[in-house]
């Protein structure tokens, strides 16, 4: 995939200029912020289960190297193959010889973040292996030879006349009359096509949300069930998944459980989670006969011992991005890498070099509304803070440097966003710790460094702008 | 050095911890040997009659359908109704199960066949090890009795479960699993299933059937 961080204000500017987008983009707004708040508010336990989800990763991390033997101890004595891999050339490598020695012609996926991270489509496809796609986001971005812009609705900035224009230029052997003009007629279409090549496939490649140490288990969590039948029709199945995917045990991964869909959709439970061990036993009558597991770590264990290592934490449930103004405004393919949002931001400099992505950690209203959702209490903004400083002290180029404060000027002049932004970070400010009526700083008015006491306009946690529509209302 | 040496000894370096640390490694294995429980929500501690109208109620909550019957030899005519109103054949695939096997079907104008699906079977009929409360999640374990294929491919998907099988969270059923195939060890698939499958990939509208079965229904016995 082509890396276009460095262009993010580009981006961003043909992002708020292009109308398929911005339409696309108001279902983020309506569909993902409210379930989330329903779903957590009805679990009365959900913000201590978020402690013990933070301390669940936290203990792992620390013990790592540990968790990872005992993980792949339990994988090998249930029959499976575990295979480290230090770079995403070495991971697509031994992806490449496992499908190579299956004779594979074409590799069903299930959606997979570091399939996407590796670039393991291109690469198969060069070496003569057709990956197919099979959840319905990622197939239809796959017909798009499009990136995906979420990194749980991969085709969320599309609207539903794009996909059916990509459907009609790809499924040629269909009536051409045929009625699609609604949802569920493309999702029946992609039903059909998509089960043919399931029972064809030769491999099966799926992510992992948890690698689970007690028992050499990889769990997938989907709401479609194509990543189940990846895993269990063909013959071999291949999990690739990054180091920090472990977590100790069953119990444990049941308390994460309860955080990530509710997230993530909204959902107290995504509809599919597989708990999957080794190939299938002697008498089992369905399931791979061959099970592999390709460990990547792609510069995360650098990250450990780094600033960054708490967003090692993180579940991939999207909720940052979800609740992100700037996200929202511009979608995810203005960041110009596989992970958008505010993750993104804190991940991708890291994993493609601050080179390439430092301006990412400028794409941000100072909003705090990121970690204030994150189920793992990740400190996002702190995180894109320390990247600021680093690229500061990089000296990278004094155009480089001006440019972060140009990236925060081109959204603190956008009003809808500095209004959605400031409003929701005074409300956090005027319930917290800090005494009523005084801010430490106001979002968006200081830039990132100085921080200066501000009076609350009343004391009531309104913006300005809110109480000036009330007043001019009761004028 | 093979990539496997590397990522450990850059995990070790980036600790600042030694591979002879005794106190780490007693932690680890004191924590994969106790298993500790994290919080469980109140939500599905309830006395089992309510903990099966609360495993009901969730079911519901997101699109499966739950009948209730009084004992075993109840299944087969449930089915046979359930099928019937619902236009569907009158044709299942199981596995093995003893439980289903041991039903009278015969009574029925329900024709069974067994073994896996290989995608051509309209219905298939399951019997959970467990269902989980909390969420409305039925627990299914893959081998002969039960294939994993019938979780997935058939349009429908019948699931039996006994109403004293029946949790309250995840980690009661952890805990008879693992008392079942002992410890540390689980069978080759555990799925976990809420609702039947669905999709919010286009325009974030919530559609039944992606992938899996578009319906569920799910017949609690006892
Ligand atoms: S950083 Fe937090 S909110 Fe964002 S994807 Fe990761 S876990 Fe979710």
């Amino acid at each position: 995939m082509e890396i276009t961080s460095n262009t993010f204000k580009k981006n961003a500017r043909e992002a708020l200029a292009d109308p398929a987008l911005q339409r696309a983009m108001s279902h983020v707004r309506s569909g993902f912020i409210d379930k989330r708040a329903r779903a957590a508010a009805a679990l009365p336990e959900f913000d201590e289960i978020r402690d013990t989800g933070r301390d669940i990763k936290n203990h792992t991390l620390a013990h790592l190297d540990l968790y990872l033997e005992a993980y792949e101890d339990r994988v090998r004595s249930a029959g499976g193959e575990v295979h480290y891999a230090e770079t995403a050339e070495s991971a697509l490598e031994t992806v490449l010889g496992i499908c190579r020695k299956a004779n594979a012609k074409t590799v069903t996926k299930g959606k997979s973040m570091i399939a996407e991270e590796i670039g393991l489509n291109e690469y198969l496809e060069e070496h003569g292996i057709e990956p197919v796609e099979t959840d319905l986001g990622e197939y239809i971005i796959q017909l798009r030879h499009e990136g995906p812009s979420h990194i749980i609705a991969p085709a969320v900035h599309l609207n539903k006349d794009q996909v059916e224009e990509s459907f009609r230029a790809a499924h040629t052997d269909l009536p051409a009359d045929r009625d699609l003009s609604e949802p569920t007629s493309l999702l029946n279409e992609a039903r059909g096509i998509l089960r043919e090549r399931f029972l064809a496939a030769d491999v099966g490649i799926t992510g992992a949300n948890f690698l689970v140490a007690e028992t050499g288990t990889s769990v997938i969590v989907t709401n479609e069930g194509n990543g189940d039948l990846t895993q269990i029709l063909p013959r071999v199945h291949i999990v690739v998944a990054s180091i920090e995917k472990i977590v100790p045990t069953l119990n444990d991964v049941s308390q994460i459980m309860r955080l990530l869909a509710r997230s993530a959709t909204g959902q107290d439970l995504s509809v599919y989670t597989t708990f999957s061990t080794g190939p299938r036993r002697p008498d089992d009558p369905d399931g791979p006969d061959e099970y592999h597991v390709v460990i990547l770590d792609n510069g995360r264990s650098e990250m450990l011992g780094s600033e960054f290592k708490e967003a090692l934490r993180c579940i991939r449930c999207g909720a940052c991005m979800n609740h992100c103004p700037v996200y929202q405004a511009v979608g995810g393919h203005a960041y110009g890498w596989v992970y958008p949002g505010p993750i993104g931001a804190v991940l991708d400099p890291q994993l493609i070099g601050i080179e390439k992505a430092g301006n990412l950690p400028n794409a941000s209203t100072f909003c705090g509304r990121c970690e204030e959702v994150c189920p793992m209490r990740i400190p996002l903004p702190k995180m894109m803070r320390h990247w600021r400083e680093k690229e500061f002290e990089r000296h990278l180029s004094p155009a480089t440097a001006r440019y972060g404060i140009g990236l925060w000027a081109f959204f603190a002049r956008r009003p809808r966003l500095y209004q959605w932004a400031t409003r929701w970070a005074m409300r956090v400010l005027a319930n917290g710790a800090i005494g009523k009526g005084r801010y430490t700083s106001l979002p968006l008015a200081g830039g990132w460094t100085k921080y200066r006491d501000f009076p609350s306009p009343e004391g009531d946690g309104r913006t300005f702008q809110e109480q000036w529509a009330a007043r001019r209302k009761s004028a | 050095m093979s990539d496997r040496e590397t990522i450990l000894g850059k995990i070790r370096r980036s600790l600042a911890v030694d591979t002879n640390d005794v106190g780490r490694r007693a932690i680890v294995i004191a924590r994969l040997e106790g298993t500790p429980r994290g919080i469980v929500p109140k939500r599905g501690q309830l006395p089992a009659e309510q903990r099966v109208s609360l495993f009901s109620k969730m079911a519901e909550k997101v699109s499966g359908s739950v009948g209730r019957v009084a004992k075993p030899e109840d299944v087969p005519r449930a089915v046979a109704e359930f099928l019937r109103e619902n236009n569907l054949p009158a044709a299942i695939r199981t596995g093995g199960d003893p439980l289903l096997a041991g039903m009278p079907w015969d009574d029925t104008q329900v024709e069974v066949s067994h073994g896996p699906s290989d995608g051509g079977d309209p219905v298939g009929l399951s019997h959970a090890v467990a269902g989980v409360a909390e969420t409305g999640t039925l627990v299914l374990t893959s081998g002969p009795d039960n294939p994993t294929t019938l979780n997935f491919l058939p349009e429908t998907h019948i699931v039996v479960v006994a109403a004293e099988d029946i949790a309250g969270d995840y980690e009661t059923v952890w805990d008879d699993l693992q008392k079942r195939h002992g410890k540390g060890h689980l069978p080759r698939t555990v799925n976990l299933v809420t609702g039947p499958s669905r999709s919010a990939d286009i325009e974030q509208t919530l559609l039944l059937g992606a992938h899996g079965p578009r319906r569920l229904h799910i017949v609690v016995v006892g």
